[in-house]
């Protein structure tokens, strides 16, 4: 009864929604029943080779058997196969950090901090090696997923710092400082990620004395982390101005020097309010690292690319990008979802 | 506040102006004296040599025996191209998708919603290499083009769709079968195709939440008042809440269409030939990373400059007048 009373007013209120109800009704019967004819009926979940695939399929659905067979080098890539546990076990550790510290009885400095230091410090050990009795593993073999996750987290922790003091020095009373700022600021912004990645990874050897060389992983890093810290920049920056000027009177009467105002009173608050701008900025900044793909590094994205030129497996691309594409998926819908829950219970 | 202090903060920014300064120069000479060592031509004397490299698809003549810097030339039109068809195209389809996220239709809204969300959290880059992909791997030989619209053909030689003519009388030039390929009308690459698609698509998705949240943000007594005053719902919707939720929208809308045209840069991996592209091939063949790189910046920087500066001009006009 209370379906038929819902349907009414939400599918069949009026003549031309009706209409527009049963039409829509008709195109999304449609298109699902192709998209579960392709993935599931005429699927083929296991096949020697691409080929066998293809005959199996009559070519008319997905090659699940392609994902079956390549899903370890599409996650890992080149890491040496026996060896796979260990960027698994980085992955998980990653998780497992991400999702402690979206539980609000964490948020403290210190144990953040600490929490991460140590995390990453494992992770670093892990994909390595070189110690524990684990074999060393160069940083060209850091492939896939856990590559993806070290640029994106290490990128947006080296950005941090860099766009605290940014947003400061742009609010600063000192106009050389505040020059320097809005000039970063808006000169990154200005321009596409990838041409700073270009730069990155043209100009850095460049730029470094002679005989210094640095590996491609940290060049394609420092980029991405000089560009994430322009935007995260000006989502502190929002933050700041969202603190009212009583605040800042209030410390400057309790006699407080710049640094002490900024550390104890100011900030604590302005971060507080842009942390779910700033989850936003995440879920781009994560998307974003599959630019790497252009300047030769092998995340994600590569891998699967890489996947689908296989000789025997030639041409799967849709099955190899569906399977990519729901990983980044999973994980930015959760930050998205993440930030709107937080913003609710923040505005409370 | 006191002298001393006044001073100390003089010296301070004296300070950090002359670290940045240092840290520039000592930059300087190093990439001069690797420059040196390595044998690289500095300057941009390389603008006026001949570029030597053919280019798929151009707005102006151009011929490998052109310069440089008409080959850039070429790069920065096709960009232009490209950000303008790609915003135009982006603000209807996503106008028309944050609508219907408000939609008293369930169906609608959700299907809208679920758009959203699907092409928000999943790379640009793959969305292109995916588009890419269809258009080069799994569309058919012109011989058996998709027909997405009457004259309109998509197949793995791009896109084709009637030109009008005014050549003896006005008449439309139909895209039409001639041996393996299409003669008549006007052709698209797979490459601009894809890069367009993809940038729409995209885009259209934030575009969308913009519009919601505008529209969301028009007092809720406009809506009342329109159906009081015996507006239909769509002309409530055109002559009194869009109007006033086109205040709210237009400055994060400039952000989406700075975003749009600097993301026109993934072209590079898809191989449509915009200033991006251009640069690497230029700076491939010259191994001038840093005067190639640096004029791609600065171009791209002014681009969003003078885009930005335009749509502030249309914002500053559009906002409400305070009295």
């Amino acid at each position: 009864m209370r379906a038929i009373v819902w349907a009414r007013a939400n599918l069949f209120n009026g003549i031309w929604n009706s209409i527009l109800t049963l039409v829509v009704v008709v195109l999304i019967a449609r298109g699902l029943w192709e998209v579960v004819q392709w993935g599931v009926i005429d699927a083929v979940w296991s096949a020697p080779d691409g080929r066998a695939c293809r005959a199996l399929s009559n070519d008319a659905g997905a090659c699940w058997a392609f994902i079956g067979q390549w899903n370890r080098f599409i996650l890992f890539g080149r890491y040496p196969y026996d060896a796979q546990w260990r960027p698994l076990l980085v992955v998980i550790l990653f998780m497992v950090l991400v999702l402690a510290s979206c539980d609000r009885r964490m948020w403290r400095a210190g144990l953040l901090a600490g929490m991460w230091i140590f995390g990453l410090a494992a992770c670093f050990i892990l994909m390595g090696g070189g110690v524990f009795g684990l074999a060393k593993v160069p940083t060209d073999l850091w492939n896939g997923l856990p590559l993806t996750l070290f640029l994106a987290v290490i990128g947006l922790a080296g950005a941090f710092p860099l766009a605290i003091l940014l947003a400061l020095g742009r609010r600063s009373q000192l106009p050389t400082i505040r020059a320097l700022c809005v000039g970063y600021i808006e000169l990154i912004r200005g321009v596409p990620l990838i041409t700073v990645l270009f730069m990155a990874s043209v100009m850095l050897p460049l730029f470094l004395p002679a005989g210094v060389t640095i590996n491609n992983l940290v060049r394609a890093q420092a980029g991405l982390i000089l560009f994430y810290a322009a935007y995260l920049a000006e989502v502190v920056r929002g933050g700041l101005q969202a603190i009212p000027t009583g605040q800042y009177e209030a410390a400057d009467a309790l006699g407080l020097g710049y640094w002490r105002k900024t550390s104890l009173i100011v900030l604590p608050q302005a971060l507080a309010i842009s942390i779910p701008p700033l989850v936003n900025t995440f879920i781009a900044a994560f998307k974003d690292t599959t630019l790497v793909t252009i300047v030769g590094l092998f995340d994600l994205l590569a891998t699967a690319g890489n996947a689908i030129t296989d000789p025997e497996w030639r041409g799967f691309y849709v099955e190899a990008y569906v399977f990519v594409a729901a990983i980044y998926f999973v994980f930015c819908f959760f930050m998205s979802r993440y930030s709107r829950n937080l913003e609710r219970r923040l505005a409370r | 506040m006191n002298n001393a202090s006044r001073v100390r903060l003089i010296l301070l920014q004296a300070l950090v102006l002359g670290a940045v300064v240092a840290f520039g120069a000592w930059l300087i000479h190093n990439t001069l004296t690797n420059l040196e060592s390595r044998g690289i031509a500095t300057g941009f004397a390389y603008l006026e040599r001949q570029a030597s490299f053919q280019i798929g698809e151009t707005l102006i003549a151009f011929a490998p025996t052109d310069t440089y810097l008409r080959a850039l030339m070429v790069g920065l039109l096709n960009t232009l191209e490209v950000a303008i068809l790609g915003c135009v195209l982006a603000t209807f389809l996503g106008v028309a998708i944050g609508i219907a996220r408000l939609s008293s239709n369930w169906l609608v809204r959700t299907l809208a919603a679920v758009y959203v969300e699907a092409v928000r959290n999943v790379p640009l880059l793959l969305q292109l290499i995916v588009w890419w992909d269809v258009l080069r791997v799994s569309a058919p030989a012109p011989r058996e083009a998709w027909l997405l619209m009457p004259g309109v053909f998509l197949s793995n030689r791009g896109l084709v769709f009637p030109l009008p003519s005014f050549t003896d009388g006005f008449h439309w030039d139909i895209p039409h079968l001639v041996g393996f390929n299409f003669a008549g009308g006007h052709t698209v690459t797979p490459e601009f195709a894809a890069l367009l698609a993809g940038l729409v698509v995209y885009t259209a998705a934030f575009i969308a939440e913009i519009v919601r949240s505008g529209i969301a943000g028009v007092a809720k007594g406009q809506g009342e008042a329109a159906a009081a005053l015996g507006l239909k719902p769509w002309l409530a919707m055109r002559l009194v809440i869009l109007p006033q939720a086109k205040r709210i929208v237009i400055p994060p809308m400039i952000g989406e269409y700075l975003a749009l045209t600097k993301n026109s840069s993934l072209a590079v991996a898809i191989g449509f030939p915009e200033l991006m592209s251009i640069t690497n091939t230029t700076l491939n063949q010259t191994g001038q990373a840093i005067e190639a790189i640096t004029l791609m910046m600065v171009v791209y920087l002014g681009l969003s400059l003078a885009t930005s500066g335009v749509l502030n001009w249309v914002n500053a006009r559009a906002a409400l007048q305070g009295r």
